[in-house]
């Protein structure tokens, strides 16, 4: 264990030679991969800030508080990047995230006041999307158009667990948020049409792709993939009336030892730089539409009025009775 | 006094890998119950969980041995062309990442697979592969290479010369198998179906994916749960002590119904087979083994067949990614081996902890102790082929130490009485016994590492992805096929790790 602790002495010390300030910043696993944002926004950030940007990456955004809990105070993240409004209340409740002092004017529905306010005062947004289901324009020409209809329908489909996945969460919340205290009828009424539940996007999505279900729980903006990066037209969403958000934010960590260069990065995420490589490395709308506009073929959001989502402070206690309905719902 | 000096020796190193296996399980575990806030309630409210687990596992063991035992057979006495080929092959699905296997399940047996398409066309029903079903058939698919190996080494270890007595006294197939066969399973089928019932404890991915539901959930999940969801340490904790008693228990019934099989000494002759030299028995043989290579190489053609179509779309990181997954297996393969070499002697059941307890909890009790130390992504390989040899022990020690005990008990006296010890008889009386079934050991360490998701992902070092991940990553970005093209590079990979292994071993050995 010493010459470990040694090895990482040896390292400490050839940056600090160097004088490069390292900024970290805790992220998920598809921002980091070659072909998501990261590459792209490391390359422009480090143009201008004389320093090296690394990011960590950590599974998907409730393993990156789980991470962050677990080193506490002493956590190496300067930033950390892909937490999503469900989990923000249980951030901010941590202690271990700064105040950004900054009062933007984004491009995220509110659903909560004046379009455009942005009112968290931890937590800075960077992306945006709506869940939705995602299905096959040829094999399913009428799909539902909202839970009721689904319920009675045959459609089959394919959903994430909320227990291991934030789409699952965010599911959860959507059909909270819509039916209140009948969500748990409501699922009781869906359990026949769930072909399976799966720990994760990546599997869910696979099915489908499989031709397992008829339908799978996605973005408004899975499609877009498709048509730009496949051509291929062939998929849709299914519009639901109103569908709920999922918002993904950033927030600098309070321990930092570079707060400078942590406030320089949440200035620059909303920025052109930053913003205009989401659309086609993350597959969701930016939080500030870029001057040249959305790509072609990305298509533009759901009416703001139709935007639904759970105030932040109220997530964890409407979690834990939806997570309740869902299991007993489900296991019947 | 040399000799009791000796043995002394050969203790002590046993007992020093005992106490290196205990501490990088249990500690990590303890350092997870440290940071534990609350341990009540665990068990009234996931009652159902370990339920649901149990009886999944149960039947999954259950079916796994009951199928493998005729198919050992058929392997064991029968001499075709493609036979070796067929065996390695049939090794395959163990190895395979979880989310691969299930694409090839699916591929045959979903909804749009091809029985259902058969089935389509003579009109019939369609069968739904989720549900309790399906877990259990994905759990076979996995296992019953693995029972069917274990198994046939047993065939294999009885020496030719007593089916050749067997033949003189004129025995039936019915008699042999009570004589000879029945004594050699009764000593090695409860160990088979004791370490396929704990992997199956420990189902995540598959029990969730193929579930259906929440009905589906097993102990897995719910400290997964108590991990990610709720940040609830001492839950997780608790759920891990429940899955560690129920492996226990499982280890306790295992050795207790196992009887030593005591064959005596044999000339390692070719084992002819003149009992099952007629038409009946030929026929049956036949009909078993195309069964179990058409359920188990089926989805694998599958997997081969999409790998292919994507395999153009593989990015060069994913080829980066072979090299890191390949130096974790090296490494994790000599652990292993090194380990299991150490405690198959003595303190076999220590071996086995690392399938007991979860990955999970190993991975954050490790990340518990060295974060304050060190940085994690420093150690992030190191720590990932440290608990991928961990996970892969038990199959080592489990199939190491029933020959080392053979071997012990027939040739131990010859040995004490040549004077052989420490060195020596590891060199010239036990390795050179051991070989095909140490072989067989590391292959399977190296490509259960190779599929390794692992802890990797919770020390993440960005620029040292392994493969899996690398895959994921790709499914997690849309590109299904590219994931489809890694998830085939990883299946060659470690098909070619384990063949080289398991080959290398039987070298020179008409088997």
């Amino acid at each position: 264990m010493r010459h470990l602790a040694f090895a990482a002495g040896v390292l400490a010390a050839t940056s600090a030679v160097a004088e490069t300030p390292i900024l970290t910043v805790y992220t998920y696993d598809s921002f980091v991969a070659d072909w998501g944002p990261g590459p792209a926004v490391e390359k422009a950030f480090e143009e201008g800030c004389g320093c090296d940007l690394q990011f960590v990456s950590a599974g998907d955004g409730a393993a990156l508080l789980a991470r962050l809990k677990l080193e506490g105070a002493r956590t190496q993240a300067d930033v950390v990047l892909g937490l999503d409004t469900n989990l923000t209340a249980a951030a901010a409740a941590t202690g271990l995230f700064a105040e950004h002092g900054k009062t933007p004017v984004v491009d995220v529905p509110n659903p909560f006041g004046e379009a455009g306010a942005w009112t968290d005062t931890h937590f800075l947004p960077y992306d945006w999307g709506y869940f939705a289901f995602v299905h096959d324009k040829e094999k399913l020409p009428n799909p539902p158009k909202s839970f009721e209809e689904l319920a009675k329908s045959d459609v089959s489909i394919v959903i994430q667990d909320p227990r291991s996945s934030t789409p699952g969460l965010g599911l959860l919340l959507w059909v909270k948020t819509v039916h209140g205290d009948k969500a748990g009828e409501v699922w009781s009424a869906l359990a026949d049409n769930i072909v399976t539940v799966t720990p994760g996007w990546s599997e869910a999505y696979g099915l489908f792709l499989e031709g397992e279900a008829d339908m799978v729980l996605s973005y408004t903006t899975s499609p877009a993939y498709h048509r730009i990066a496949e051509s291929d037209d062939g998929k849709a969403f299914a519009p639901f009336g109103r569908h709920y958000m999922q918002i993904e934010v950033a927030g600098k960590v309070a321990g930092t030892d570079q707060p400078e260069l942590a406030d320089k990065f949440l200035d620059f995420m909303l920025t052109d730089a930053f913003q205009s490589v989401i659309p086609t490395t993350n597959w969701m709308y930016p939080a500030m539409t870029p001057e040249a506009g959305l790509p072609e073929k990305f298509g533009s959001p759901l009416d703001p009025a139709l935007a639904l989502l759970a105030p932040a402070g109220e997530v964890g206690a409407l979690r834990k009775q939806a997570l309740d309905e869902w299991l007993s719902a489900l296991s019947k | 006094m040399a000799e009791r000096a000796v043995q002394i020796g050969q203790r002590a190193i046993s007992w020093v890998a005992a106490c290196f296996v205990a501490a990088l399980t249990l500690v990590p575990l303890g350092a997870v119950f440290w940071s534990a806030d609350s341990i009540a309630g665990v068990l009234t409210r996931d009652w159902g969980t370990v339920r649901f687990t149990v009886f999944q596992a149960f039947l999954s063991a259950l079916i796994s041995v009951l199928l493998a035992v005729p198919v050992a057979k058929a392997l064991a006495r029968r001499r075709f062309f493609g036979r070796k080929l067929l065996i390695t092959l049939l090794g395959a699905p163990f190895i395979l990442p979880v989310i691969v296997a299930v694409v090839g399940l699916l591929a045959v047996f979903g909804r749009s697979g091809i029985v259902n398409q058969l089935l389509g066309v003579f009109g019939a029903e369609p069968i739904s592969i989720y549900g309790l079903k399906g877990v259990v058939l994905a759990h076979v698919f996995f296992n019953l290479p693995l029972a069917t190996r274990m198994i046939l080494q047993g065939w294999q270890a009885i020496p030719g010369e007593r089916f050749r007595l067997a033949a003189t006294l004129g025995m039936t197939p019915w008699q042999v198998s009570r004589t000879l066969e029945w004594p050699m399973l009764r000593s090695l089928v409860p160990g088979a179906a004791m370490v396929i019932f704990v992997l199956c404890l420990s189902s995540f991915a598959v029990a969730l994916t193929l579930g259906g539901g929440p009905r589906a959930t097993t102990i897995e999940l719910a400290i997964y749960q108590s991990f990610r969801l709720d940040f609830d340490l001492g839950r997780a904790a608790m759920l891990s002590m429940v899955q560690l008693v129920l492996a226990g228990g499982a280890a306790a019934v295992a050795l207790a119904l196992a009887a030593p099989a005591g064959f005596g000494a044999g000339l390692d002759r070719v084992v002819r087979r003149f009992e099952a030299e007629r038409g009946a028995v030929r026929v049956l043989d036949g009909v078993v083994l195309v069964a179990a290579a058409g359920f188990l190489l089926l989805p694998l053609g599958m997997i081969v067949l999409s790998g292919i179509a994507g395999l153009g779309r593989v990015p060069d990181v994913v080829y980066e990614a072979a090299l890191v997954s390949l130096g974790i297996a090296l490494v994790s393969t000599a652990l292993t081996v090194g380990l299991a070499l150490a405690l198959a002697r003595q303190g076999e059941v220590w071996g086995y902890l690392g399938l007991a307890i979860s990955p999970m909890v190993i991975g954050t009790g490790a990340f518990l102790i060295l974060n304050p130390v060190i940085d994690p992504r420093l150690v992030a390989l190191p720590v990932t082929a440290t608990v991928n040899a961990l996970m892969a022990l038990p199959f080592a020690v489990r199939i190491l130490a029933p020959e080392m005990r053979a071997i012990e008990a027939e040739y131990g006296r010859l040995a004490d009485s040549l004077g052989l010890f420490g060195w020596a008889r590891m060199r010239w009386l036990i390795l050179p016994r051991l070989r095909k079934s140490l072989g067989f050991a590391a292959g399977l360490a190296a490509a259960l590492s190779m599929g390794d998701l692992g802890v990797v992902a919770l020390f993440a070092a960005p620029d040292w992805a392994t493969l899996p991940l690398q895959m994921y990553r790709l499914m997690g970005a849309y590109q299904m096929q590219a994931a489809a093209g890694a998830g085939l590079i990883l299946l060659c990979l470690s098909l070619v790790l384990f063949w080289i292994f398991d080959r290398g071993g039987r070298v020179d050995v008409d088997a």
